[in-house]
């Protein structure tokens, strides 16, 4: 995993040819459906879907919203039929085998699982949640060595599974187009109730919610300030300062795979003091500060180590005022 | 993010089980054979060579063959752990596992690591083996410290290695004496039945040698206690831990039927020592010369009917049976001189080194012939070095 070759031209190619194929009403649906299912209105969401593919059988937007609702019931046997026959249809989309390995992941099915993330990965090599996943699977392998090794029965092991299924069809490394103002999406008020082991890891948007109005009026004084806040934390990171870096996450942080502060610290430590060197820069970031004073900051990460010689990711953070500091209480990879 | 972010720290952490392994200087000797044991060895080559994608796709081909291998399935475990994240140790399980588990694998993975780099080369042999008979093909030796039996083949006489493998013996270590204390026997003995697998359960694996546990000298020091066997696997692991049995000696099934097929019921020796004593073969060729000596001028001295010389040759601590030396003094005056001539012919002797004691078994076919009686026994005795001067401490039937 030296080098990394850029697969975004080919990306960008199948892109144009599914936003073509979709027509503007059938996309507000595939807006709607997608809105549903965060709010856990599984059926609601599934009509919709439905109404789409009736119109546009072949929609990858709705075939993988459609994989995403019967993940989200628990109906893996369908959802793994939908993101089997996307990673047939649509093979440089790295999110149909990223979903695939967390519904076999949630089967035990972990050499599967592996298979898939591999190809996710090969798809689209710095695509963080399939690396996080990844990390996840190999853990499991290793723990179901260790078993046979020592001869003993690990403690049901799939209810422990917490990998994390990709919410959006963006292709990973497509040409981010986000409005210049983007309204920070609100956390998701439930967690889906029938499938609680999976959690969501990447809810950023592509496009901007119409339902909810821009409001950058009044917001601009505090940009600065953040700014400052973000470039403060990129150096903690690449100084390696672990402290300082962890000392941006706001008490009440999201931890992106739903783990515990405790747990996600650990990791966090691990990782960044696992390199020698670490260089993280941050390109283009816009910032928007909502009604309640929370700023949302999406810029492009670029992320070099002695490890992995260079990546780049879209990245948002959802950061508010804390003590006269900007913390950080959302941070999401994707767009 | 990176698959091999952790890998730097599991190669470190197989070098240092190399080291541990005590690594001796020089090139490390051609392995023989391509058992699983050569191949773990290759493993764990690939992750010194840091190489992860070798060393895993030989661990998969590896525990293919042997789906039970439970070390194998802890180096695994290991290699995708290192993809995951930063491993702390070898064996890096979670903290939860009880500690001897993954230590009984540890242990067994330094002494097999430890036995490959540091195998017998051609010119050192075990102290123990002086002399074998012409009628004896083999004689193994366990080396307790090292978890490893050693096969050696009797080529004039002289022992020559052919083989070795790691075994697990007595949960409480060796020298056993008591009946149920769990430990491995040290000592001189032979194998005295061959139980093929069908006439067992399942835990003897392949089949099962038992050995005459306790033989003449632990009787006479009280050790009790018996079913001392050489005996193979349960079929749901390929090995165990160095330190499991209730003493007996276990090999993995494949080794058991490779040494069984070098056994000779009633013949082979099973030496079992601490720790093997090795040599050089002139050194052992001096030690034999000397005792072969003092043996054929017992029975020279024995022919003469001099009794006095004979009874030169015994230590002041002899026994036989419930015979003293005094006992066994006047018996022998008495016998000896009523005859008018005797011969004393003696074949097929081999002489054995008792580990831990100062004497050398000797055994030998007697071929007794006298103007009043004859008889024709196979004989053992007990020589030990008395006052610089070889004598006889033990002597009774085999």
């Amino acid at each position: 995993m030296t080098t990394f070759h850029d697969p975004r031209k080919a990306l960008a190619a199948v892109f144009a040819v599914l936003l073509a194929a979709s027509a503007a009403a059938l996309a507000d649906d595939v807006q709607d459906a997608s809105k549903l299912l965060k709010s856990g209105q599984h059926q609601q969401a599934l009509e919709r879907v439905n109404r789409v593919l009736a119109a546009k059988p072949k929609d990858a937007q709705a075939r993988f919203l459609k994989g995403l609702i019967f993940a989200e019931q628990g109906n893996a046997k369908d959802a793994t039929d939908i993101f089997l026959l996307l990673t047939r249809d649509y093979p440089n989309l790295p999110e149909p085998y990223n979903n695939l390995a967390v519904i076999y992941a949630s089967q035990g099915q972990y050499d599967k699982a592996r298979a898939s993330l591999e190809q996710s990965i090969r798809t689209h090599p710095s695509y963080a949640t399939a690396y996080e996943n990844l990390g996840d699977v190999y853990a499991k392998l290793a723990s179901q060595a260790y078993d046979k090794a020592l001869q003993i029965d690990s403690a049901n092991p799939v209810a422990k599974n917490k990998l994390a299924l990709v919410r959006e069809l963006v292709g990973g490394a497509a040409p981010a187009k986000p409005a210049a103002a983007t309204v920070a999406a609100a956390p998701s008020p439930k967690e889906p109730a029938t499938a609680p082991a999976l959690v969501a890891a990447a809810e950023a948007k592509p496009a901007p919610e119409k339902s909810a109005p821009e409001r950058p009026a009044g917001a601009t004084t505090g940009n600065a300030e953040v700014l400052d806040a973000v470039g403060a934390w990129a150096k903690a990171w690449s100084s390696k300062n672990v402290d300082a870096y962890l000392a941006f996450y706001a008490r009440d942080f999201k931890t992106p795979g739903g783990e515990t502060r405790p747990d996600w610290e650990k990791a966090r430590r691990q990782r960044i003091g696992a390199p020698k060197s670490i260089a993280v820069t941050i390109e283009a970031p816009k910032v928007s500060v909502d009604a309640d004073g929370q700023a949302s900051v999406t810029f492009r990460q670029g992320y070099r180590s002695d490890v992995i010689k260079s990546s780049t990711t879209l990245k948002t953070l959802i950061m508010a005022r804390s003590d006269g500091r900007w913390l950080i209480r959302q941070e999401r990879v994707g767009n | 993010m990176s698959l091999r972010r952790a890998w730097p720290r599991l190669a470190a952490a197989a070098l240092l089980l190399v080291a541990c392994s005590g690594q001796a200087a020089g090139p490390t000797p051609a392995l023989s054979g391509a058992g699983p044991e050569s191949a773990l060895s290759g493993v764990l080559e690939a992750i010194e060579a840091n190489r992860p994608d070798l060393a895993m796709q030989r661990v998969e081909a590896l525990l293919a063959a042997h789906p039970n291998f439970r070390l194998a399935h802890l180096i695994r475990g290991d290699l995708l752990m290192a993809r995951a994240r930063p491993l702390e140790t070898f064996g890096n399980v979670p903290k939860t596992v009880p500690r001897e588990k993954v230590e009984d694998l540890r242990a067994e993975a330094l002494l097999r690591l430890r036995a490959l780099r540091e195998r017998p080369n051609g010119d050192r042999v075990p102290r123990y083996v002086l002399q074998l008979h012409a009628g004896q093909t083999h004689a193994l030796v366990v080396d307790s410290r090292r978890s490893r039996l050693y096969v050696f083949e009797n080529v004039g006489g002289r022992p020559q290695f052919v083989a070795d493998y790691y075994v697990s013996l007595g949960k409480n270590g060796v020298e056993k004496t008591r009946e149920g204390d769990q430990k491995t026997p040290i000592g001189v003995y032979h194998v005295t039945a061959n139980l093929p697998r069908q006439k067992l359960i399942d835990f003897y694996g392949a089949g099962a040698f038992p050995i005459n546990y306790p033989n003449a000298w632990d009787r006479r020091l009280g050790r009790d206690g018996h079913g001392i066997w050489l005996h193979g696997t349960p079929s749901d692991t390929y090995s165990r831990p160095p330190r499991a049995s209730d003493g007996c000696i276990v090999l993995a099934n494949a080794d058991l039927e490779a040494v069984g097929r070098s056994l000779q019921i009633g013949l082979t020796p099973v030496i079992i020592a601490d720790e093997i004593d090795w040599t050089d073969g002139a050194a052992l060729e001096a030690e034999r010369t000397a005792l072969a000596g003092a043996f054929q001028a017992w029975r020279a001295d024995w022919e003469s009917r001099d009794t006095g010389k004979y009874l030169a040759h015994y230590a002041a601590r002899f026994n036989s049976g419930d015979q003293n030396l005094a006992d066994w003094s006047a018996h022998k005056r008495k016998v000896n001189g009523a005859k008018s001539w005797i011969k004393v012919g003696v074949t097929r002797i081999s002489m054995l080194q008792y580990p831990r004691e100062s004497f050398v078994v000797v055994s030998f076919d007697q071929d007794y012939r006298s103007s009043n009686l004859s008889n024709v026994m196979r004989k053992r005795q007990y020589w030990i070095k008395d006052d610089g001067r070889w004598r006889i401490l033990y002597e009774g039937g085999a």
